[in-house]
């Protein structure tokens, strides 16, 4: 056991796994001698040698592009595009062809990849490099998008994600990186992709995020002193309606807070499951704290954009008084 | 001060078997044995013969969408005979040819264009036809790394058109195999035309060929109506691949003697003249002639042919209209290895949605 952050349990994960699979290889851009722009594959060209950490051309298409046939020829690959506002021009490998492949070929060639790609803003981070876009790939179907918001779950969900059969987005939330440190095991294990973790348990109110606006929930929570259970969705696609669901008939109520703008987002999808679902129960319309639909802004305003422990307070405040 | 030169080459072309029937004798004896000049001459008409019967089946209301591959049969082919079977063939859509000589069914050809995914489970090393235009050179480059990475002796080779080359992927592709050296053959299967447009709307180059030179790659153009010449420079790029892990760029000159698809009407952009020219360049036509000329071919074998064709195509339509529909199953089993519940739930149902409960059943 060691207290990690969520970039050391990444590191982790990736060495572990590539101790024991030597299928597994990472690429991308600057993920060899200098270990990524945000360091997370640090170490590992020097331990593992540039045939499996392999700096690639500047071109996210490439790179996305070249892993599908890494994978369709067996390996598992676990290319790194270094921002999601970067993971755009490699939309059309991972739509029309890695979420494809398996459906296309009856099962006959696979695409058994692991996209990693730091996410969302918080960090003072230039124009594109602060994004949400899980809604996007989300929507198409064959991708499994996975977003963890702890050191624990990031380590658990990567070794799952590369040991999955089919192609994973794993996002990783930037602005917590570093933020804190948890307890991480240092002997291997899995957090299943596909299941929603309890974050704290609680009757009056259901509230459910993922990524790094958990903890902003989780100051909201405890500010408010009120009773409430937080869900970490950590999957995005597919999501664990079960656990969802289960809450919230249980609390009858529900907030969904993420950093993504609105209109079309995870939370529209969520909002109409628990209406279908939990109709009966609720006592309160579903409430969405998200980014504004808009584009997301340079710097000097984006703590005014993300949703923080204000803007989800209110929210919590109205929905329970409702 | 006289300006240094940096750098100068030039792009070779290479001609075996010219359209007038000259034979170029130091390249091209020995190059196949007769006998199996004569099957790669027997494959080519059965190919043509598929693609007459395909393009009948889509006129007459049996089949959806189908692009002809007539005119091109000699650069699938001749690159297929000249690689291994272990060797990846990564193909846009009009090489029945090679993937036939391969060991693809031509039934699950059918299956495709007749709107069946089962068309694309085939069980050797290629991978189904893409769609996508210049997506799939991609691929190619990964699966090639892949057999370098597990140093089993694959290389991979990559069929597109000359549209494909303005693509951002083919050059990143390009990029990505030269830098990385990656045993890659790249074959450009350059038929003049991508629906409507010229290749010269795509390249104003003299030759295609030269954007290979760019990424440092040796680059050759051949005539790709001349099985010959194919055999030649993909096994030449083959062993380059396989001894020193260098990719290389062929420009097949070809032509589209069909139109792009039966979608298309190619009189509406094309003079009739240029499609006559090219006529006269058909690769069956010139290797028919080679054969003859060399007592391996007659009139009497070229109706036997023709009849075995038939036959066989025949009942190729056969099977392929003969197999049982897919089931409402099949859209969804495929999905994912294992079918997550909302989407086994919509399998069970047929419906994604229902008034007051969640389709699985679970509900208020």
């Amino acid at each position: 056991m060691a207290n990690l952050t969520l970039v050391q349990a990444i590191n982790l994960a990736l060495a572990q796994e590539m101790e024991k699979d030597d299928r597994v290889l990472l690429l991308g851009e600057d993920v060899g001698a200098n270990g990524g722009v945000f360091r997370v594959t640090e170490g590992l060209h020097e331990r593992f040698g540039g045939d499996r950490v392999v700096d690639t051309p500047l071109a996210e298409s490439g790179i996305i592009g070249t892993a599908i046939g890494l994978a369709m020829g067996g390996l598992r690959p676990v290319p790194e595009i270094q921002f999601e506002g970067f993971l755009g021009p490699a939309y059309d490998q991972l739509c029309t062809h890695a979420g494809r492949m398996r459906s296309r070929t009856r099962g006959g060639l696979t695409v058994p990849m692991t996209v990693r790609v730091p996410v969302g803003g918080g960090i003072h981070a230039p124009e594109l490099h602060s994004d949400s876009p899980e809604a996007i790939y989300s929507h198409n179907p064959g991708i499994k998008v996975v977003m963890p918001s702890s050191p624990y779950d990031a380590k658990g969900l990567l070794i799952s994600a590369i040991r999955d059969p089919d192609p994973v987005i794993f996002f990783e939330p930037k602005r917590i990186y570093r933020a804190f440190r948890e307890e991480v095991p240092e002997a291997e294990y899995t957090v299943p992709i596909g299941e929603a973790r309890v974050v704290r348990e609680g009757s009056d109110m259901t509230v459910i995020s993922w990524g790094a606006t958990v903890l902003q929930c989780m100051n909201a929570i405890e500010e408010s002193g009120r009773d409430i259970e937080l869900i970490d969705l950590r999957t995005i696609n597919p999501l664990d309606m079960d656990t969802v669901a289960t809450s919230v008939r249980k609390t009858g109520r529900a907030v969904i807070v993420h950093e993504a703008p609105m209109t079309c987002g995870v939370g529209a999808e969520l909002s109409a499951r628990i209406m279908e679902q939990c109709f009966l129960h609720l006592e309160a319309p579903v409430q969405r704290v998200t980014g504004f639909d808009t584009l997301m802004p340079y710097y000097k305003l984006e703590l005014e954009y993300l949703p923080d422990a204000e803007r989800i307070g209110k929210a919590i405040a109205e929905t329970a008084s409702y | 001060m006289p300006v240094d030169c940096a750098f100068q080459t030039k792009i070779e072309r290479v001609s075996i078997l010219d359209e007038h029937g000259v034979f170029d004798e130091q390249l091209g004896e020995g190059l196949i044995p007769d006998a199996d000049v004569v099957k790669l001459y027997r494959h080519m008409t059965l190919c043509r013969h598929f693609d007459e019967i395909a393009f009948k089946l889509q006129r007459s209301g049996r089949m959806g969408t189908y692009p002809e591959n007539r005119g091109q049969e000699a650069t699938s082919l001749g690159a297929a005979y000249a690689l291994e079977d272990e060797d990846w063939l990564v193909t846009c859509y009009r090489e029945n040819a090679g993937l036939f000589w391969r060991g693809v069914d031509p039934e699950k050809i059918l299956l495709h264009w007749m709107g069946d995914e089962r068309g694309n489970d085939i069980p050797v090393k290629a991978t189904p036809l893409a769609i996508p235009i210049g997506t799939q050179m991609l691929h190619a480059t990964g699966l090639a790394w892949a057999s370098k990475y597990r140093g089993d002796g694959g290389i991979a080779c990559t069929f597109f058109g000359d549209g494909a080359t303005s693509e951002g992927d083919f050059h990143e592709a390009m990029n990505f195999a030269a830098n990385l050296d990656l045993p890659v053959v790249f074959v450009c299967q350059n038929n003049s035309w991508a629906i409507s447009v010229p290749t010269r709307i795509q390249c104003s180059a003299p030759t295609i060929a030269q954007r290979g030179l760019a990424y440092g790659m040796h680059s050759v153009q051949v005539d790709g109506n001349d099985i010959f010449a194919m055999v030649k420079v993909v096994r030449d790029a083959a062993a380059r691949a396989r001894t020193e892990n260098r990719p290389t760029f062929i420009e097949a000159v070809t032509y589209r003697l069909g139109d792009h698809t039966t979608a298309d009407d190619a009189r509406r952009y094309r003079e009739q003249d240029e499609v006559d020219a090219w006529k006269g360049r058909d690769p069956l036509l010139r290797l028919r002639n080679w054969l003859e000329h060399r007592d391996l071919w007659d009139e009497n074998q070229e109706q036997a042919q023709r009849a075995e064709n038939e036959a066989t195509v025949s009942a190729i339509v056969k099977r392929a209209e003969g197999i049982e529909p897919p089931t409402t199953d099949d859209i969804f089993k495929w999905m994912y290895a294992d079918t997550p519940p909302v989407l086994e739930a919509q399998r069970r149902t047929m419906r994604t949605s229902s008034l007051g409960q969640g389709i699985d059943g679970s509900g208020s």
